[in-house]
């Protein structure tokens, strides 16, 4: 945080910001000093802004035709589609939109975990993001049952029924959701209501998550803490906020050919085909970007176990700043580190391919083992490597990168002045 | 600007993963050329009208297309018919209209703003008249297909005898791109079923083309300024971005060159 005081200028400005310091803010955000080494994978925390509200304002209009009936929640898209002016430009990029941002939030979070942007000092910033994350999926869940195809009805049905697993209360609950005793019309309404309330609860965490940021400043890629501001840092504002906006753009040409040119890739056919209780599709699979998880879900025989083991490797992640015991928060520094934080990104992807495939034979075989190395990954080898992995020399600052050909053991030896 | 190639490259690998598992699972469909795919695609106009013979004179006695009216017929970017055609088109069905002031529901002909007559009243009905099974809705039939345009045309020329061992129930045709090979519908189309008013010879292949064109309209009837505004939004976004790039390099020169 920046910390001089600020005054206005105006006679008016003084007068308002001592009332509601509202230019203060402004004048915090334009300051922030922020570390001029950040890389494009920063980049993501504004393209996932950019998601955010996107999916709000697309969101809002979609809400102004669509009807949440099970009569006439397919049709009423159909309208959409077909007699709004621009119908379908915004429900194609309503829909997309939800995909751009789960992809953008996948690289956002592994940019922390190559990084170690979850270490100390800045855990609440990570947790927050992990209930960011998981209310992301709520919504994308509830998103996707409203247009009341096929996929909507039955991943509804599919992934409602992993409550009864829940000994005792299961069917209860399950029932209590259902609103009835099946997937129907009321919950539809309730899910629509949610998946109206949950945006604006992922943007109140934002606010916290930019603010706890704000705290101690950005993490960077040599992962060092600096001083700020310093002439390693640069003001928000110019630097940094075109730098955001030169990404974002990018990111928007390959939003902009997803909406265009194939808009229904990401999605699945049969939920073209309007929701029928009596006729269940041959496959169902969620969205692609929660079919990790499912994976992880199906490879375990019992359900009530499968659902734990789905939910522990969310929730895994909240713990991850303790479950982390090395001290140097960048994979620059850590080679061994570096290998398995790769073997981990393939582990995922793998996890994400069986997941769309038929959990049996060799799928479900290899659903088994990317499971079992996900949670070994967590539990065994970060705790581990922290205490044996002999990392390399790091730098005393950004502008000063001392260590030019000749490793600097000294500074190397003396982690704990990281901690500083 | 390396890293930042390395997340380009990441974001198109994902792409090119995504599409290619969704293409992963299909037969090899028939192949033709279909004049609205690609950056500037557009309809056939002429296509998209003798489609719709194709629809009216054949499919239509069981398929329904409830998302359809008819001045969809005479709109930019569909069939183009005229506004007179698509009167005349309207005129010659009968549409069940009321109640009227005495309660009573009435017929009369069909006009512009009202939906393609349906060719049952429900579904039971179209389930009744057709052995248990449901004409589907064709609306959007060629988005609610994994293969798309392609799997509908070659469904259409699909049929043959079943190779030997499979046995087939009355009323079960079998047809090597169904999806289990046994479907309900009968072959439908034969060389020279509808008589085309342009000319063109009404082969089984040419059909099949024509629908399927006109199912595409019917399930993408914005497709084509869908793509007239998607390449100018993506024209504007990479000019706009080589503006900001230079514009980014200019102000982080003040600091150092490389950004």
């Amino acid at each position: 945080m920046s910390d001089h005081e600020y005054t206005p200028k105006s006679k008016f400005g003084k007068w308002f910001n001592d009332r509601l310091p509202l230019l203060t803010l402004a004048n915090h955000l334009t300051d922030y000093p922020t570390p001029k080494n950040l890389n494009y994978w920063w980049t993501f925390g504004g393209i996932l802004t950019f998601c955010l509200i996107t999916q709000i304002v697309t969101g809002l209009v979609l809400a102004m035709h669509y009807i949440a009936h099970a009569d006439m929640a397919f049709d009423s898209v159909e309208h959409i589609m077909r007699d709004v002016n621009y119908g379908w430009l915004i429900r194609y990029i309503h829909a997309n939109g939800a995909s751009m941002f789960f992809l953008a939030v996948y690289i956002h979070i592994f940019r922390s975990l190559f990084y170690g942007s979850y270490k100390a000092p800045r855990e609440i910033i990570w947790i927050i993001g992990i209930i960011i994350y998981l209310l992301m999926m709520a919504a994308a869940f509830l998103g996707y049952v409203l247009p009341w195809g096929q996929m909507s009805f039955w991943g509804a049905t599919v992934i409602t029924n992993l409550f009864s697993a829940i000994p005792l209360v299961g069917e209860g609950i399950v029932t209590w959701l259902w609103g009835g005793y099946s997937v129907d019309n009321p919950t539809l309404t309730r899910f629509f209501t949610l998946h109206y309330l949950i945006p604006f609860l992922i943007l109140g965490l934002v606010v916290l998550h930019i603010w706890a940021l704000h705290v101690p400043g950005n993490n960077n890629p040599v992962g060092i803490d600096i001083k700020k501001p310093s002439k390693d840092t640069v003001p928000f504002h110019p630097y940094i906020v075109i730098k955001d906006g030169f990404a974002l753009l990018m990111f928007m040409i390959v939003f902009a050919f997803f909406v265009f040119y194939t808009p229904n890739i990401l999605g699945h056919a049969d939920n073209y085909i309007e929701a029928n209780p009596l006729v269940t599709p041959a496959h169902i699979v969620p969205e692609w970007y929660l079919l990790p998880f499912y994976a992880i879900l199906r490879s375990v025989p019992d359900k009530l176990l499968g659902v734990v083991a789905m939910l522990s490797a969310i929730l895994i992640l909240a713990a991850l700043p303790w479950l982390d015991t090395s001290k140097i928060r960048s994979a620059v520094f850590r080679p061994l580190y570096r290998q398995f934080y790769w073997i981990l990104v393939a582990d995922v992807l793998i996890l994400g391919y069986v997941g769309a495939m038929p959990a049996e034979g060799l799928y479900l075989l290899v659903a088994r083992v990317a499971t079992a190395y996900y949670f070994l990954h967590f539990l065994v080898i970060l705790p581990v490597l922290g205490w044996k992995e002999k990392t390399l020399p790091i730098p005393l600052s950004i502008t000063e990168p001392i260590l030019g050909g000749s490793p600097n053991l000294a500074t190397a030896k003396n982690k704990e002045s990281l901690n500083k | 600007m390396k890293n930042f190639f390395k997340i380009f490259s990441f974001i198109i690998l994902f792409s090119v993963l995504s599409l290619s598992t969704q293409a992963a699972e299909k037969v090899e469909y028939l192949k033709t050329d279909w004049s609205f795919k690609g950056l500037f695609g557009k309809f056939d106009r002429a296509a998209l009208q003798r489609g719709y013979q194709v629809y009216t004179e054949v499919c239509s006695s069981c398929h329904s297309m409830k998302y359809l009216s008819y001045r969809n017929l005479a709109e930019k970017g569909g069939p183009e018919f005229s506004i007179e055609q698509a009167k005349a088109i309207a005129a010659s069905f009968e549409v069940k209209d009321g109640p009227n002031s005495d309660g009573d529901m009435f017929t009369r002909p069909g006009r512009l703003s009202d939906k393609f007559v349906m060719p049952y009243d429900n579904v039971q009905a179209a389930q009744a008249a057709n052995g248990g099974a449901y004409p589907p809705d064709m609306s959007v039939l060629v988005k609610a297909r994994g293969g798309g345009v392609d799997y509908i045309y070659s469904l259409l020329q699909g049929y043959e005898d079943p190779p030997a061992g499979v046995t087939l129930d009355d009323g079960v045709y079998y047809n090597k791109y169904m999806y289990g090979n046994k479907i309900k519908m009968a072959n439908q189309l034969s060389d020279g079923l509808v008589e085309y008013s342009d000319g063109t010879t009404a082969s089984v292949e040419q059909m099949s083309k024509d629908v399927t064109t006109f199912l595409m309209w019917s399930a993408e009837p914005h497709l084509e300024s869908r793509h007239q505004m998607g390449f100018k939004a993506i024209v504007y976004l990479i000019i706009l971005t080589i503006l900001v790039y230079f514009s980014m390099k200019r102000i982080w020169s003040r600091i150092e060159t490389e950004v």
